[in-house]
């Protein structure tokens, strides 16, 4: 076992998930699986390999950014802004009162 | 009830501050899509998919923010990275729609910097760990609405709004430095236009890193970070507060809990945020759907040599070059604009010290009285500096001057004009003099007597008589002169 329920308790807290005990068991377990397989590629020899967590074409500048154009074809109206929101009013988002969680 | 330190206690106690500044950049639009970044907009108007956080919506980069953020740290002496990346800072808060901000983490943007500031005690280097580029979020209001007592209300305008992070080292040691520090930082941005730094809406913000440690001890002692600070009175306030709380809690033999403080500005204290004493696992990762940040050597050296003269460099010229105080030069330099006026006045008057006084008294008081910034000067610079240009060449006396200043601002006329309109040429003619002393003095003898007695301050009177008689338009020098050689 690589991942203990504890772990995924504390990962499910991360993601504001709450979970029954059965599916903590349970995805402790699935997650265990999926760590195992993913073990495989510590077999494969990356000696002198550069991480590479994003593409980038060799280039000495990052050619994909943007001039400082504002674009009204593309904003919304604050009624299409929230229209998929559960609550919203007055042109807002209306969210339950925000608290922290203890 | 905040238990307060003692002199006695504080003073065995050594204080360490950093902290971590939040500049928003002055680019039109938001950081990663052409929303504008302007102020006041109804509620969710200036959003679209990317700064909604909207499922498939993928951002880009703003060039100009990338360049600000550059020229940022390069007026706080960091290296630039040649390669930096974006990272995802993972958090869940109503106001932040994506549910992690784009930040960067690893690979910032730029390291290693400092900043030379002059306090009471002297000169002080503090180091800057860093600088980063971030994203900010939206606006939660708690009160105000009639279901605010069970709603917050979130408005994501400011979301995707370019923001820096400069985090400095833990260098500062009392609240003064820390003050000298943010001051520093405010107009280094505001010189280079990277930020309007307008504190009152929120584009310059701080959060203060305090910890206390008895003198001579290695280690730092535990500390506490206070959020969003956005005045200097209350960077302050907050500092000195939470010194004052922490050396007490230690001297009654309690321990610094590692946490998140607000400052509350009406009892001028800090209260704790957040009871966890787990820091956050923000689960930072590099950002999938943004390339990495190349920046080369040449494009770097083309933005440094686009860097406008800094607040100390200027300070600095303005002694070697104009001869002025510091204080004075410090006035001049407060802000871009105002250094800017000063220095077009003086071309124009080619009399450095007498420029500066008008602009530090005459000028900077008016606009102070009308609550005028420097760029609404109804005066303009060429004409301030032609003003003292005629008092330097012996035109004006200092006191028409003054008698004109005020009509040049109220009418936003040359002094030229209003000269020529009012007649308030100065009589320099020695012949015209003359004709009035000898009016003068022959309608007080009385006077004349007494001073040829000896009783030489009657002068003072009899030129009195004479300005008068001239309505303050007789050149003082010329006055003196002749009267004292007619008075033999």
């Amino acid at each position: 076992m690589k991942i203990t329920e504890q772990q995924v308790r504390y990962v499910a807290d991360l993601a504001n998930l709450s979970l029954t005990d059965p599916e903590i068991h349970a995805l402790a377990h699935d997650m265990d699986e999926v760590l195992i397989y993913m073990d495989k590629l510590a077999d494969v020899d990356t000696e002198g390999v550069e991480p590479m967590a994003q593409v980038l074409f060799e280039t000495d500048e990052t050619a994909t950014l943007r001039d400082d154009v504002e674009r009204p074809d593309r904003l919304f109206t604050s009624n299409i802004a929230t229209a998929n929101a559960p609550q919203a009013g007055q042109g807002y988002f209306k969210v339950p009162k925000v608290i922290e969680r203890a | 009830m905040t238990l307060t330190a003692t002199p006695d206690q504080l003073a065995k106690y050594e204080v360490v501050i950093g902290l971590e500044v939040h500049v928003q950049l002055a680019t039109r639009t938001k950081i990663f899509c052409g929303c504008p970044t302007s102020f006041g907009a109804p509620p969710n108007t200036n959003v679209c998919p990317v700064c909604l956080g909207l499922p498939g919506a993928l951002p880009v980069m703003s060039k100009p923010a990338v360049e600000m953020a550059m020229l940022g740290a390069l007026a706080l002496n960091c290296r630039i990275n040649p390669t930096s990346r974006m990272a995802r800072k993972n958090y869940f808060y109503p106001d932040l729609p994506k549910g992690y901000q784009i930040s960067q983490f690893e690979l910032p943007l730029a390291e290693h910097g400092y900043v030379d500031v002059v306090t009471a005690n002297g000169p002080k280097r503090i180091g800057v760990t860093r600088v980063h580029m971030e994203d900010d979020a939206g606006k939660s209001t708690h009160d105000g609405f009639k279901d605010s007592d069970r709603f917050t209300y979130v408005d994501l305008n400011r979301s995707g709004t370019p923001l820096i992070e400069i985090v400095s080292e833990p260098d500062m040691r009392n609240a003064d430095e820390a003050y000298e520090y943010m001051v520093y930082v405010k107009q280094a941005m505001e010189f280079l236009a990277v930020s309007s730094c307008d504190m009152e809406k929120g584009h310059l913000r701080c959060d203060a890193n305090v910890s206390v440690r008895k003198w001579g001890a290695a280690e730092f002692g535990t500390r506490t970070e206070t959020k969003n600070l956005n005045s200097f009175r209350f960077l302050k306030q907050a500092i000195e507060f939470e010194v004052s709380r922490q050396v007490a809690v230690v001297e009654s033999g309690g321990r610094i809990v590692q946490e998140t403080r607000l400052f509350n500005p009406d009892l001028g204290e800090t209260f704790s945020m957040r009871s966890k004493e787990a820091a956050h696992d923000y689960r930072y990762f590099p950002e999938p759907d943004l390339v990495p940040l190349r920046i080369s050597d040449a494009w770097r050296e083309r933005l440094q040599s686009t860097m406008p003269e800094l607040p100390a460099q200027k300070r600095a010229r303005y002694a070697t070059e104009f001869g002025l105080k510091p204080y004075d030069a410090e006035v001049l330099t407060a802000t871009r604009e105002i250094g800017t006026y000063y220095e077009k006045a003086v071309a124009a008057s080619g009399d450095p010290k007498t420029t500066a006084n008008w602009v530090m008294g005459d000028l900077l008081g008016a606009l102070k009285n009308d609550g005028k910034e420097i760029t609404e000067s109804p005066v303009t610079a060429e004409h301030l500096g032609d003003l003292v240009k005629r008092i330097a060449s012996g035109e004006l006396s200092g006191k028409l001057a003054k008698e004109i200043f005020p009509k040049m601002y109220a009418e936003g006329l040359a002094p030229g004009v209003i000269i020529e309109r009012d007649g308030l040429k100065q009589i320099s003619d020695t012949g015209a003099i003359d004709k009035i002393i000898d009016e003068v003095l022959a309608a007080n003898p009385k006077q004349v007597e007494q001073y040829k007695g000896g009783k030489t301050t009657v002068i003072g009177f009899l030129v009195g008589q004479i300005m008068k008689a001239t309505k303050g338009q007789a050149n003082p020098g010329v006055v003196n002169d002749l009267l004292k050689a007619k008075l033999g």
